[in-house]
């Protein structure tokens, strides 16, 4: 309510509005649906390539970043510094910021194409793949997505059932960047997590926790581990200053013998060689004194089933995981190797499962989605329709919608960090650069009202939508919170809240 | 960070290539009020292959050289050596031998940097001194399709 009826506080790029701009023919209304990594550096890239160009940022939750807020570790501050070049993008004059507005629901895909010149599709992958195991659905098998979620204090996971109090064992499936934040997480002293952003309430449970011992568990070997040599380094210690202390590394010899191929596999791959050679030293290096806790990574296992338990109190909860010893295969010519499985199993006992093995997007009504690779069809960010050649007579290029381009983990699916995000930017942007140069998107028209017309609509609507000025109020708010615990900020978990603190005139 | 701190970094000017709130900070300033012998002369070659010849003060990384001369190169972590956005390509490699090597902590990012070589650095831990002189560096350029430079998603 406050935002529909003050100007002043954006939503709307503030300036579109002015100096007769909307009736000038060359200028240009974008609207990004997502404000994570990939949605932030598309609006900077549009913004630079367009000088006659707004850009509106419409998020699902009142508070913008993405995964930079809900994805990026806690323990891993200094990663979350790009927050400030996006907030410096956010407060510009052709920016504006659309909180609490979520496509699909709140807004169509066909709304925004009314609307906009262009529409770009950055929301990410907020689903995970299962693995399709019997017992996968027991109590405190969990998708590690959910559980960093969990810790980092996403409204949607503040009551995720995780039982640390049960658990003396965990077993993490994968061994990608996000199964070592969740076993870091896990592991770490709790002192050092209290002065970090982590939510309270995963504090709190953590500090109760039981678990003393984490499996990270990979289908294949060392050579071919998922993550990368800062994360490991990180969680093997070793004597860095952000490692974990007082944990014992477990990885065994015999894990570690490699063969031709993988020798092959490590040339190609400057990451998997320095993560193999960082395994390698820490399965020689004694055990910190006054070791109370334990990582061990497991190799070469794929889970097959989980088997279920009685807690404490006689509750089903997951017992264990029963996995399939496997071995590689294939491989050469610059083929990655397969596990294959050996058809030996081996009962592993673990009170807390994590699935780690990725992310997966979702799609939304009216947007062409590719199910098999759960990601938008596109042409270097160029969405394609679903019924191929259904487009053309719009003057695109066979099986394109014009106006409709995709970015990030929806358009390359869930890898790579942050700053990939910038160079699949320019790629969509240089698309959209070229569909303006071809005449395919612009040109004056009244219905592309922009930011203004998104206003209008939300209040028909009823929603209230939370502009960058409201996230500036919760970010005070919680950064004040946080001082008074010594923590950078104490994130507000509830949606309603944030959206009444955004709208608090102070 | 600590590394960073060593290098002579100031946080809280490094605050990327996005323009508009950048603060021409102090190393421009005692740029034009140092001596030329103060001073190294650094060629920075951007995606076009556009040359801009800047003077850097001792000291003075080259990610916060680039920012207060308005070179586009990114610094997303604000020089923690947490990311890999300040990628620059030293193009002259006897240059690139006579520096130190980069800290393990450096090239568990440039791991991760896009179009890597044998002679990439972080722009935020490349320091000037005299010995560097003269050098030129080169940033890496997108390819239109990037998905052939190497990245493939990883079954698991």
């Amino acid at each position: 309510m406050y935002a529909n009826e003050n100007e002043e506080e954006g939503g709307g790029a503030k300036r579109a509005q002015d100096a007769g701009e909307a009736t000038n023919a060359s200028f240009l209304r974008f609207a990004v649906v997502g404000s994570g990594p990939a949605g932030f550096y598309t609006a900077d890239r549009l913004l630079k390539t367009f000088q006659n160009a707004a850009v509106d940022i419409i998020e699902r939750l009142p508070t913008p970043f993405g995964l930079i807020r809900s994805g990026v570790a806690p323990d891993h501050p200094e990663t979350k510094a790009v927050i400030n070049q996006f907030s410096a993008v956010a407060a510009g004059e052709r920016v504006g910021f659309f909180g609490n507005v979520t496509l699909g629901k709140d807004v169509s895909v066909e709304e925004l194409q009314q609307l906009y010149h262009g529409v770009v599709l950055a929301y990410g992958a907020e689903s995970c793949r299962t693995l399709g195991a019997p017992g996968e659905d027991l109590p405190n098998v969990l998708s590690a997505r959910e559980f960093v979620w969990w810790y980092n204090g996403h409204p949607d996971y503040v009551s995720l059932p995780v039982d640390l109090e049960s658990a003396e064992t965990a077993v993490i499936l994968g061994q990608g960047n996000v199964a070592l934040d969740c076993a870091r997480i896990l592991l770490r002293n709790t002192d050092e997590l209290a002065k970090t952003d982590i939510a309270a309430h995963a504090l709190e449970a953590l500090r109760k926790s039981k678990v003393r011992r984490v499996l990270v568990v990979g289908r294949r070997g060392p050579a071919q581990a998922a993550c990368t040599a800062k994360e490991v380094r990180e969680i093997l210690g070793g004597g860095l200053a952000t490692g974990l202390k007082d944990v014992k590394i477990t990885i065994h010899d015999s894990d570690l013998q490699t063969t031709a191929l993988d020798q092959e596999e490590m040339k190609a791959s400057r990451t998997h060689r320095r993560v193999f050679d960082l395994l390698q030293k820490a399965a020689s290096r004694p055990p910190p004194a006054g070791a109370t806790k334990e990582l061990e990574w497991v190799f070469f296992r794929s889970p097959v089933s989980f088997y279920a338990s009685k807690d404490e109190q006689g509750k089903q909860t997951v017992g264990g995981v029963r996995f399939q010893k496997t071995r590689l295969e294939g491989g050469g010519n610059g083929r990655s190797q397969r596990a294959v499985g050996l058809a030996e199993f081996e009962d592993v006992p673990a009170g807390l499962v994590l699935r780690s093995i990725g992310y997966k997007s979702l799609p939304v009504p009216g947007l062409p989605f590719d199910y098999q690779k759960g990601v938008v069809p596109h042409q270097q960010g160029r969405v394609l329709s679903s019924e191929g050649a259904s487009a053309s007579a719009s003057g695109a290029p066979a099986g394109e919608v014009p106006g409709l381009y995709v970015v990030g983990w929806l358009k390359r699916g869930p890898t790579g960090i942050i700053g990939t995000n910038l160079i699949d930017a320019e790629e969509t942007v240089a698309s959209i650069a070229e569909d303006a140069k071809r005449g395919l998107i612009g040109g004056f028209d009244a219905a592309r009202q922009g930011g203004e017309g998104l206003r209008l609509l939300l209040r028909d609507k009823g929603v209230t939508h939370v502009p960058f000025e409201g996230w500036k109020r919760i970010d005070a708010v919680e950064v004040e919170r946080g001082a008074d615990k010594g923590k950078p900020r104490e994130k507000m978990v509830d949606v309603q809240e944030m959206v009444k603190v955004a709208g608090s005139t102070s | 960070m600590m590394k960073a701190e060593a290098a002579g970094q100031r946080e809280s000017s490094l605050s990327g290539s996005f323009g508009r709130h950048q603060s021409r900070g102090f190393a421009a300033e005692a740029a034009a009020l140092a001596d030329e012998k103060e001073t190294i002369q650094v060629t920075f070659v951007d995606k076009n292959g556009e040359e801009k010849q800047i003077r850097v003060p001792m000291g003075v990384n080259m990610l916060q050289a680039a920012h207060d001369n308005d070179i586009e190169l990114e610094g997303a972590c604000e020089g923690s050596l947490a990311c890999s956005t300040c990628h620059v390509i030293i193009m002259d490699q006897d240059l690139y031998d006579k520096m130190e090597e980069p800290s393990d902590e450096e090239n568990d990012m440039l791991d991760l940097a896009f179009g890597l070589t044998e002679t990439s650095r972080l722009g935020c831990q490349v320091v000037a001194s005299p010995e560097l002189d003269g050098m030129k560096l080169r940033l890496p350029a997108a390819t239109r399709n990037f998905y052939v430079d190497g990245h493939k998603p990883e079954p698991h």
